[in-house]
């Protein structure tokens, strides 16, 4: 036998000194940690939440500017019409000698339209260029007061938007984190580093650090996003919406927590069944079509008040569709309150199966594992 | 002493193990040694609790296995598994933090591990990055850095250049020297001959043979001798009763009963000076060809 190393004095145990087994709950940590620092440490995750950000502070404000809160239309006046332009927003008059000048300014574009004194009942008519200038006719006109019996809390624009962002950030996180988690979980699988890991620990503190450390990841990415947006906010003085938003978003926040929590579950379940990652697409559908279902339904339905209510008590749906509830002034102040403790317990539900699928399938190699054949071992 | 007792299992209708007893002793190196799909990876699985067995026990120092105490194994698995992405060092330590130890401490034994299995330098690039035999080390590293009660090592050896088999050699025989039972499979017959102690064949699912490498070599040895002396031994073929099987001049390699052995050798001192009498004892390869021809039946070849 060749041996190179010294051989040190025999002993009954080779150390006398153990160190205490960690705890559940501190693997989980450890696992966690892990997961956490790898993640942040790739470029993709760096670059990919930067330009996240930076695309929600931007529209912001591009949407302000665009939007054209400020501006105002330029009409020529001529003589006696400029009394008629000064008193109305919006519009901003340029005096012009006479009619031909004025016609001039239109047609090169210096103004939208003019103002010019007519024989007419009102005194003065429009010269505008190919099309009546509605802005300025509407500016211009005299309409009746109008009396909402079910006057709507938001505008018709904001709601969408507000709709599509909520949705949006929900989808983008979860989906994200989601193919994080099963991407992890099937690396380890087709590593076999899992054999090594579930020598050492339980196949739930592995299942619970990594859901606890992705969800803390997306969580932290979903309130930069928030902030963001507030931040967009306030630089571009919308204090009323950010009034309007900053109940909603918080909740919004305290809802994708759990929300998120309850996907990762499915996600890393899921995943636990194939053994390679050119599998995990297929094997990953139905939880992906859980997580698209709150951002295409609140889309779709963010007017319709039957299915918004409904999909607000749906535990896959109500952390996009409770906040916008709330932010549209719908929701009455406990519905939050049952949806979240219908998410809880929905929660619960699908981690202690999806902690049994995880158990019983991670160490299973080769095909596809067959979820009735999982979920039947149970009994 | 690490112990398997009658352990079989099945998948599917197919029987992979069947009745599989034998023994790992303290302070000593057994070599698993087996065909393909003989079962040894199974046996490995079992013993790590990975896999459960059909029937039979797993026991150490004759209490039956727990989950506490497969905590304290170090294993290494037949396919290779670490994150290719992370650094060496850090993924050994944090397996190390996994079994209890404080996150400095672990990263001290990494670092002392990767540096005696030759990896000093390897040891903050990601996995990926190195060969694949220097993944093999870090592998065996990952394997030993909670320092375990047990090891349990699937073809530990597999892609390593002789050097780096000489170090990973070193590292488990000092192991096996502090008293813990150390089991490894290989195919390289040859290497687990030079190295091991005890030996342990498996074939078709059933153990065919196990106990000290000597004692098997002596148990299946034929009644082979080599004789060799300075004149010409010609006259070893006119013997009654020995059968010669090569013959060189003063070269004879022959087959005969022990006391038969014995009158040839007072022969042939008689007739010139003897250089060299010795029983040929067979190799591993050998041994492990004959056993598992008896062992695995002829329609199951």
């Amino acid at each position: 036998m060749s041996v190179t190393a010294p051989a040190p004095a025999r002993t009954d145990a080779a150390s006398p000194v153990r160190p205490p087994r960690p705890s559940t709950a501190r693997v989980a940590l450890m696992v966690a940690e892990r997961e956490i620092v790898t993640q942040v440490r790739t470029k993709s995750f760096i670059i990919s939440t930067s330009i996240l950000l930076g695309a929600v502070l931007l529209s912001i404000l591009l949407g302000t500017l665009l939007g054209g809160r400020d501006t105002t239309t330029k009409v020529a006046v001529v003589g006696d019409a400029a009394s008629v332009v000064q008193e109305v927003d919006g519009l901003e008059a340029v005096e012009a000698d006479d009619v031909e000048a004025a016609r001039r300014l239109v047609r090169d574009g210096e103004v939208t339209a003019a103002v010019v004194p007519d024989d007419a009942v009102l005194g003065y008519r429009l010269v505008a260029l190919d099309e009546a200038p509605e802005g300025v006719v509407a500016a211009l006109s005299v309409a009746p007061e109008v009396e909402l019996l079910e006057p709507s809390g938001q505008s018709e624009g904001l709601r969408y938007l507000v709709a599509f962002g909520f949705g949006l950030v929900f989808l983008m996180s979860a989906s994200g984190f989601g193919a994080t988690i099963a991407q992890s979980t099937v690396q380890e699988k087709q590593s076999r580093i899992v054999e090594i890991l579930l020598a050492a620990v339980p196949s739930r503190a592995l299942l619970a650090g990594k859901i606890l450390g992705n969800s803390a990841l997306a969580f932290a990415q979903t309130a930069a996003i928030a902030a963001m947006a507030v931040l967009g906010i306030v630089l571009t003085g919308q204090d009323e919406v950010l009034t309007a938003l900053g109940s909603p978003l918080v909740w919004f926040v305290g809802f994708f927590l759990i929300g998120f929590v309850l996907l990762a579950a499915m996600y890393a379940a899921s995943a636990a069944l194939v053994s390679r990652v050119e599998d995990v697409g297929s094997v990953l559908m139905p939880a992906t079509m859980l997580t698209m279902i709150p951002y295409f339904g609140v889309i779709f339905f963010n007017d319709n008040t039957t299915v918004l209510t409904a999909l607000s008590y749906v535990p896959f749906s109500a952390p996009v569709a409770m906040p916008m509830r709330l932010f549209l002034g719908e929701a009455l102040w406990w519905e939050p309150l049952v949806a979240l403790v219908l998410l809880v317990a929905a929660c619960a539900v699908v981690i202690a199966i999806g902690a049994k699928i995880y158990e019983r399938s991670l160490l299973r190699t080769g095909p596809r594992v067959k979820l009735g054949e999982v979920l039947r071992e149970a009994s | 002493m690490l112990r398997i007792e009658g352990v079989d299992r099945s998948f599917g209708d197919r029987k992979v193990l069947d009745d599989v007893t034998f023994s790992v002793e303290r302070g000593r190196l057994t070599g698993f040694v087996g065909g393909n799909g003989a079962g040894k990876t199974t046996t490995m699985r079992i013993i790590l609790g990975v896999l459960a067995a059909d029937a039979g026990t797993v026991t150490l120092d004759g209490r039956p296995l727990t989950a506490a105490d497969r905590v304290d194994f170090g294993y290494m698995p037949e396919e290779r598994g670490l994150y290719p992405k992370m650094k060496v060092a850090e993924q050994i330590a944090y397996l190390g933090r996994l079994h209890g130890m404080e996150r400095g401490a672990a990263m001290d034994r990494a670092r002392d591990l990767l540096d005696r299995l030759g990896l000093t330098e390897r040891a903050d690039e990601p996995l990926e990055n190195l060969s694949l035999g220097n993944q093999q080390r870090a592998q065996i590293a990952a394997a030993l850095i909670h320092d375990p009660q047990v090891l349990v090592l699937d073809e530990p050896f597999s892609g390593l250049d002789p050097l780096a088999v000489d170090v990973v050699v070193g590292v488990l025989a000092e192991h096996a020297a502090r008293g813990v039972p150390v089991l490894f499979s290989s195919h390289q017959l040859d290497v687990v001959e030079r190295l091991c102690d005890d030996l342990v064949i498996i074939a078709g699912g059933r153990i065919a043979a196990a106990g000290g490498r000597e004692e098997l070599r002596e148990a299946y040895g034929t009644t082979r001798f080599e004789l060799t002396t300075a004149g010409d031994v010609g006259w070893v073929r006119e013997l009654p009763g020995v059968d010669v099987v090569e013959f060189d001049g003063g070269y004879a390699l022959f087959e005969a009963d022990e006391a038969t052995a014995q009158t040839v050798l007072a022969e042939a001192m008689r007739r010139a000076p003897v250089r060299a009498f010795t029983p040929v004892r067979p190799t591993l390869g050998e041994i492990f060809r004959e056993v598992v021809a008896d062992a695995v039946p002829e329609e199951a070849r």
